[in-house]
């Protein structure tokens, strides 16, 4: 089968049977190489409008590796809060940025403010660039504010700086 | 000099290991599951560590421009305690991910019967996923370990070139030899094999289907030692080619086996800032 046909299979196969998506998701990278990534966001956001499709999203990401659970966080629009903020907890939770900076997408929506704000403080933290944060200049508030102004503090006293994006969005939101 | 690093533990190794590493030249490793020391007791604990083989792991060890793949299995120790029976349930789909290149380690530590179930069941799996075989050979009776351990790998039904023996030495080598499968040595500070004796068995066998490693983790190991033993090479009269053929082609053939092999140099992520090691997230 080429790259160009597994796809579509694929889709086929999870509508067919969505307990079939562990396995297909997993070896995208094995069948379409670098192109896998936004495969595997299409599959989940097809897999997503299935009965019962989104505890089977839910189900990759827990047995996922670190690949397929950036695609769920991609995809994780397409699924129900409620299935959504665990996951999107969990991510928040690890050190790897590249997880961290996909939970404050689009999906970040679903989050409560002070788990949003942990999470944006965490991005500064880890240097992972603010604008990849979903919505940021309309979700930051002044608690959000004060807590950049505490880290910058106790970066200053250390004798290093906030990352640029963070200190122009201290100074800005003070003025 | 390019440095393949086709067996070292890394979830037991600092930092300072990774930069020591990636200043000596090593730009991949494969990271075997194995024991951890300390004897685990359910399949949960298994899942954690095989998942940080294929997530953090890996992350980790992108921040110094090492690439980073693992091979999974139910190791022969820990196959032994009835509890952990259920790990053999979890393999299969972690043979599936990405930067999954092997099955390993299997074979045997004491030689009993429960091994014996892992080790032919996991073999199996090897065969269905279409994955090369890390096979470790027992700390006692390693004699009588690796026979039985070719002996089972005949019935199996793998293609020997599918299938590395590791931790051989001067006295278990031949029975290797004779047979189709790779050859795997352990370089060990103190135990298992030296430079210099690794050279000699280089200067005997030749440089073909051999596997050198650091195995490298929680023990009294040095990570540094497969580019020790490639120094002993250039400075016994091997050429930069040989050096080349053991460290780098021989690992890359083995593992390429998997098809999943990706040996691509990412980026740094744009969240390591220069010279900077893993940044530690809030609490």
């Amino acid at each position: 089968m080429t790259p160009d046909e597994w796809l579509p299979a694929a889709q086929a196969g999870i509508r067919q049977d969505p307990t079939a998506a562990a396995r297909l998701l997993a070896e995208a990278p094995r069948r379409l190489g670098r192109a896998s990534a936004a495969a595997r966001v299409t599959l989940l956001t097809a897999l997503a409008e299935l009965p019962d499709g989104p505890a089977h999203v839910a189900g990759v990401y827990w047995t996922g590796d670190s690949g397929e659970r950036l695609a769920v966080l991609a995809a994780l629009p397409s699924v129900p809060q409620a299935v959504a903020v665990p996951l999107l907890e969990d991510a928040l939770r690890s050190n790897d940025a590249r997880l961290v900076a996909a939970a404050l997408g689009p999906a970040a929506t679903a989050l409560d403010q002070g788990t949003w704000r942990q999470g944006v403080l965490k991005c500064v933290f880890l240097g992972i660039p603010l604008a990849g944060v979903h919505d940021l200049d309309r979700r930051a508030d002044p608690e959000l504010i004060a807590m950049l102004g505490g880290l910058a503090a106790e970066r200053d006293a250390a004798g290093r700086a906030l990352p640029a994006d963070a200190a122009a969005l201290l100074t800005e939101t003070r003025q | 000099m390019r440095i393949f690093d086709p067996h070292i533990h890394m979830t037991s190794r600092t930092t300072d290991d990774y930069v020591r590493m990636a200043a000596a030249g090593v730009r991949a490793v494969v990271e075997p599951a194995f024991w951890i020391g300390q004897p685990r007791t359910n399949p949960g604990s298994f899942a954690d560590y095989f998942d940080a083989l294929v997530g953090w792991e890996p992350y980790r060890a992108s921040q110094f421009g090492v690439r980073h793949h693992a091979t999974i299995a139910l190791n022969p120790k820990e196959a032994n305690d009835p509890r952990c029976t259920a790990v053999l349930d979890l393999v299969p789909r972690y043979l599936l991910k990405e930067n999954v290149v092997a099955v390993g380690e299997i074979g045997y530590d004491a030689i009993t019967p429960a091994e014996d179930a892992a080790f032919t069941a996991q073999l199996a799996m090897a065969v269905d996923a279409g994955l090369p075989v890390l096979v470790h050979t027992p700390h006692r009776e390693k004699d009588r370990g690796l026979r039985r351990s070719l002996d089972v790998v005949a019935e199996s039904g793998i293609d020997e070139g599918l299938v590395v023996i590791d931790h051989l030495n001067e006295v278990t080598v031949r029975a290797v030899r004779d047979t189709g499968c790779w050859a795997g040595f352990s370089i060990y500070p103190q135990t298992k094999m030296s430079p210099d004796r690794m050279v000699a068995l280089l200067r005997e066998y030749g440089t073909e289907r051999v596997l050198v490693n650091s195995a490298a983790d929680w023990g009294t190991s040095d990570p540094l030692l497969t580019r020790r033993t490639a120094e002993a090479m250039l400075a016994a009269g091997f050429s930069a080619e040989d050096v080349d053929t053991v460290f780098w082609r021989n690992p890359v053939t083995f593992y390429g086996q998997s098809g999943k092999l990706d040996l691509t140099v990412e980026p740094a992520p744009a969240a390591t800032f220069a010279g900077s090691s893993i940044a530690r997230g809030g609490s």
